[in-house]
């Protein structure tokens, strides 16, 4: 079902916290969708459909609708790790198109910093029930050393470096010293960054992202009931997802699923990249961004090294405006999860919303990406391309 | 057998893969191979992820292969080496590398099976320089 002009988002909150001592999850939740309801004008008896993942405490969305009290008539709590919010912004949309619900409220919350959790440098253990568990958990695969040998791969193949990758957190940072909230505010060098204690090769520290608490919502109405409502349109225009894996031991990890999900989106919206005026891209680690910028076409396979060098990527001055909050980089990466604050910075370039230091002049179109899961095994793409009303 | 020095979480063998840890008991490295499209895939399934088919079988593997990414995680204590090795029969397996020097090894290095034992299971099939 094509979603376009089918949906609008309405509204969209970003918590401020960045370290939740003293707050709930299921408050965290209920704060940030409090936050986006009062941003769109609407009220929570407004809410019919509900949209969360597996951050969400206890029963996921049946918990959370019964802690904030929403009478739904559609729920979907598909979980892609931390692109499900760009998946959820799609289904919503498609919900709505199919008549499921008229107003889709999406949330995400975590607080693994207050938690202590060791996010990128621990393994994790999906439990034993996992298939890929016990031949995969004996070699002590952790987030940052999967990403790590996806950047190895693609360092081997094309040439890539790490001061190429060190761009991508210098404009990162460029853009992250305008915003108060942000746990990085200072500029960095393509120095600072390949000077920086080498965690796993070839990723060095600030290749990687922050750990952060906090969440986001995004509320995604009907049409009819965007126009009534006195906050700029933002349009869905495409959308795409898709899942990429081991492939049975046909290992590639030159490649993600934005391969798919990207043409999927553009197809929909019948525009191409170089029709996108500002993109948000998940930025887990610098070699994520890199590599979902070819598989999105925004350059050609092997050639983001060069693509997102000289700052490319700053706002001003780049060819691609990203991440114009400071991004997982900089900001913050509530839950461990990116794909919220992506679609939220989005929409705030298409409102005229973005700090004016870093907004994109005529952002009339603007694209959405998350990745879930892992580069160096398993993971879920999902695209979407918004469209200023 | 290889040595290391972190503890190695011991894979629990289910009905479907008893066979691939017994005969890594015994220093065998073996592929799960489809006699109906013919091709290995890893980790092993009785249901072929090529083309669907439960017609699979075990096959011996040489134990030798590439490297075909690898990365050192150096804020571990001692620092260990994650890597995937494409196997002479065709897949790319997540192992280890071990018995290396870490800052000599390269992507498309040949490799040979190096057995390391686990913390209270069967061994499990990491790699070493050949």
């Amino acid at each position: 079902m094509s979603i376009r002009d089918r949906a609008c988002i309405v509204g969209v909150f970003e918590h401020p916290t960045r370290k939740a001592d003293g707050i709930s999850l299921a408050q965290l939740h209920a704060e940030v969708a409090r936050g986006a309801l009062a941003d769109a004008g609407l009220t929570k008896d407004d809410v019919d459909g509900y949209f969360c993942a597996g951050d969400a405490p206890g029963l996921g969305g049946l918990s959370m609708a019964d802690y904030m009290g929403l009478r739904l008539r559609h729920i979907d709590t598909t979980e892609t790790g931390g692109s499900s919010y760009v998946v959820h912004v799609a289904h919503a949309a498609e919900a709505i198109a199919a008549g499921r619900c008229d107003v889709a409220l999406v949330t995400l919350a975590g607080r693994p910093r207050a938690e202590g959790m060791a996010t990128g440098t621990a393994p994790r253990n999906y439990g034993a029930a996992a298939p890929d568990v016990a031949f995969e958990a004996p070699f002590a695969p952790t987030v940052v050393n999967q990403y790590a040998m996806a950047a190895m791969r693609h360092m081997h193949e094309f040439g890539t470096t790490s001061e190429q990758l060190a761009w991508i957190k210098v404009a990162a940072s460029h853009h992250a010293q305008h915003n108060p909230h942000a746990m990085l505010r200072e500029v960095v060098t393509v120095a600072d960054v390949v000077g920086s204690p080498m965690i796993s090769d070839p990723l060095h520290r600030l290749d990687c992202c922050v750990i952060s608490d906090g969440g986001g919502a995004v509320i995604v109405a009907r049409p009819e009931i965007a126009k009534r409502l006195e906050r700029p349109i933002v349009k869905l225009r495409g959308a795409g997802e898709a899942v990429k894996h081991q492939m049975g031991g046909q290992v590639d990890l030159t490649y993600t699923g934005a391969r798919w999900s990207g043409p999927a989106a553009f197809e929909m919206a019948k525009v191409t990249p170089a029709d996108i005026k500002y993109a948000s891209i998940y930025d887990s680690f610098t070699i994520t961004v890199l590599i979902t910028l070819e598989d999105l076409g925004f350059c050609k396979k092997g050639e983001g090294g060069r693509f997102v060098s000289d700052g490319n990527l700053i706002a001003g001055t780049g060819r691609l405006p990203f991440n114009t909050d400071g991004g997982g980089l900089c900001n913050n990466h509530p839950a461990n999860r990116g794909g919220m604050t992506k679609v939220i910075e989005a929409v705030r370039q298409l409102r005229g919303e973005a700090h004016p230091a870093v907004q994109v002049k005529n952002c009339d179109l603007a694209l959405a990406h998350g990745t879930g899961g892992s580069l160096g095994t398993r993971h879920a793409s999902a695209t979407v391309i918004l469209e200023r009303g | 057998m290889a040595e290391s020095a972190r503890k190695i979480f011991a894979p629990t063998p289910t009905p479907e893969t008893q066979a691939f840890w017994d005969a890594a008991a015994k220093g065998q490295l073996l592929v799960k191979r489809c006699t109906a499209c013919g091709r290995a895939h890893h980790y092993p399934r009785p249901i072929c992820p090529f083309c669907g088919s439960d017609r699979t079988e075990w096959k011996d593997a040489t134990g030798m292969g590439v490297i075909y990414s690898f990365s050192v995680m150096r804020r571990s204590s001692p620092p260990y080496v994650i890597a995937y090795v494409t196997l002479d029969e065709g897949p790319t397996i997540m192992t280890g590398l071990v018995n290396c020097d870490l800052d000599a090894l390269r992507i498309g290095q040949p490799v040979r099976v190096a057995w390391t034992p686990t913390d209270g299971g069967p061994p499990v099939p990491m790699f070493t320089p050949r």
